[in-house]
């Protein structure tokens, strides 16, 4: 018996990979990644059932319901395949076995798939490559597709042979330690980045002029009093790098600066703040975007923004 | 535009789309599908600036669950062909940001109906699985896939074929005061996509993080990977001692091990 068991080959594996790229393909309000599942099994179910009956029955198994994070996807592939085989070869797992596995995987491991590449590596990489590509830089876009795209494949090959060689022992391995902590490294990470892009990349900008005050005489050049050319040039520009003199004879503060003072990017942060708010009040984003847009026009229009 | 061009622009719609719905390769990243665009039509600089633009107001945009965000892949494709057909070259830059929003909106209709048409596909594959038939599934699944392509290829075609002078007029008729107006509430409109993230990840533990991350993104010398960078270090140093904390006392005060520095530390604990 064990010399004709059959074995999914690292070529079967590679299939399964390779078309769970397509896993959304077909994503339905009825019962989600379904279709896509079935089809990244079929190379798989290929090989493990020949009589009709059989794969009949395997490819209604891989046609119920299914949906976590794409990627999070492989492992529970790998496991599923573990387990296919060892059906086909008479071992006892029956139906509920395996959809067992998948539906109990699927929502832990795409509570682990959203926060680590939705909300940490993907705006980190987009990040990244939109403040080189704002400046005009080929570099960004490519380090974006590169990396993200190097880091899915390997991710997805990888966890997929380890659910298959862990087989249904995964789900106790990976509900312990390592899950946990890269789950929080990946929330800390993504909290500590979106504090910086919130500063970095939230412009709002208020423009009334909060205050307008003279300034004593000798704390401003005095552009009348400068030598003739290029001496005078000199004369302005040490007096106003080494001896800090202003450039005109008023000190004009704006609203802005008065809130920088405070903290550097203190509007953004508040704005953030009531977005959070707001879509917790369950307010759809669609509204809020939309509104924030009219409120920069008429902000603008008024002479605030 | 030339007709390679325009097939090539189509092609590059027709990615997007897939890529929106697959959420693999990321093609639908503005960052990505605005460069191609760019690409493809001589535009390359512009179609980058804009990509970078866009991709920092997207970034929070993720399908989580169910529950489906803006369309990137929309905004991005439509919003560059525009830029092109515009011919302000950089320029045209802030405003295409301003017509790529409701966009984005308008593809989120598009996503659903894509979805909604997704069901009786993959009831032809139930009827498929009952005769065992792989090759239908498959075709199915081939067809789901390219609807989904098509979703982001047939409106690029159509703005493809609106005349240039057209899509010019319409954007030099549009008020100054509404472009600038437009370009404000762009800057703004990124807190969206960050506050959809918080939402999803903030607990009490990882506030002071994001703090830290707001007080030291003002220190213009650190750049995003020297952030970064400061991110790891100290999630990594939080979980290091978090660990200790939790299984510390017990090995307090227990042997001299010939290290100093190290009992000096453990009485510390």
């Amino acid at each position: 018996m064990a010399e004709s068991r059959i074995k999914l080959s690292k070529k079967d594996r590679l299939a399964v990979a390779w078309r769970s790229t397509f896993l959304q393909g077909s994503w339905n309000y009825e019962r989600m990644q379904n279709g896509g599942w079935c089809f990244s099994m079929i190379p798989a179910i290929k090989k493990l059932y020949k009589t009709k009956e059989d794969r009949a029955a395997a490819l209604k198994r891989h046609l119920e319901f299914f949906n976590t994070h794409p990627y999070v996807a492989s492992p529970i592939l790998g496991v599923t395949l573990a387990l296919e085989e060892d059906r086909a070869n008479g071992t006892k797992v029956d139906d509920a076995a395996i959809q067992g596995v998948k539906v109990g995987m699927m929502g832990p491991l795409a509570g682990v798939g959203d926060p680590v590449f939705w909300f940490t590596l993907r705006p980190m990489l987009g990040a990244l490559g939109a403040s080189l590509a704002m400046g005009g830089n080929i570099l960004g876009p490519i380090i974006f597709f590169v990396a993200w795209n190097l880091i899915r494949w390997a991710f997805m090959w990888y966890t997929q042979e380890f659910g298959y060689s862990a087989g249904s022992k995964i789900t106790d391995d990976m509900s312990g330690g390592m899950l946990q902590y890269v789950t929080s490294l990946a929330s800390i990470m993504g909290m500590f980045v979106l504090g910086g892009l919130i500063e970095r990349w939230v412009t709002i900008n208020f423009v009334p002029k909060v205050s307008t005050v003279k300034l004593q005489e000798g704390a401003y050049i005095e552009w009348d009093k400068l030598p003739k050319g290029a001496e005078g040039i000199k004369q302005a520009l040490i007096d106003y790098n080494d001896k800090g003199l202003s450039l005109t004879s008023e000190k004009v503060t704006t609203l802005q600066d008065n809130l920088n003072s405070l903290i550097p990017g203190l509007a953004a942060l508040l704005l953030t703040f009531l977005c959070m708010w707001l879509l917790k009040k369950k307010v759809s984003p669609i509204i809020i975007i939309v509104a924030i847009f009219i409120v920069g026009i008429l902000g603008h229009v008024v002479g605030l923004l | 535009m030339s007709a390679i061009s325009m097939i090539l622009v189509v092609l590059v719609a027709f990615l997007a789309g897939m890529g929106g719905i697959l959420d693999e390769f990321q093609f639908h990243q503005p960052l990505v599908a605005c460069t191609l665009i760019g690409l493809v039509t001589g535009n390359l600089e512009a179609g980058i600036i804009l990509g970078g633009s866009l991709q920092m107001i997207a970034l929070g945009w993720a399908n989580i669950g169910a529950a489906v965000a803006p369309d990137a892949a929309l905004a991005a494709v439509a919003s560059a062909i525009i830029l092109v057909q515009g011919g302000q070259g950089v320029k045209g830059v802030g405003t295409a940001i301003a017509v790529a929003i409701p966009l984005a909106v308008a593809g989120l209709f598009l996503t659903m109906l894509a979805r909604t048409l997704a069901v009786p596909i993959v009831h032809f594959m139930d009827a498929a699985a009952e005769e065992g038939n792989f090759r239908k599934i498959e075709f199915w699944q081939i067809v789901g896939i390219i609807m989904q392509g098509l979703r982001i290829a047939l409106p690029a075609a159509a703005l493809l074929v609106i005349p240039s002078s057209a899509v010019r007029g319409f954007l030099e008729s549009m008020p100054a005061w509404l472009n600038d107006g437009m370009t404000i509430g762009g800057g703004m409109v990124v807190a969206v996509g960050y506050a959809m993230v918080i939402n999803m990840m903030a607990t009490r533990e990882v506030w002071p993080f994001f703090a830290i991350g707001f007080v030291l993104a003002a220190v213009s010398d650190l750049t995003l990977i020297a952030l970064g960078a400061l991110g790891v270090s100290f999630g990594l140093i939080y979980l290091e001692l978090k660990k200790n904390a939790g299984n510390g006392g017990g090995n307090g005060g227990s042997s001299n091990t010939g290290d100093p520095l190290g009992d000096i530390l453990n009485d510390y604990e």
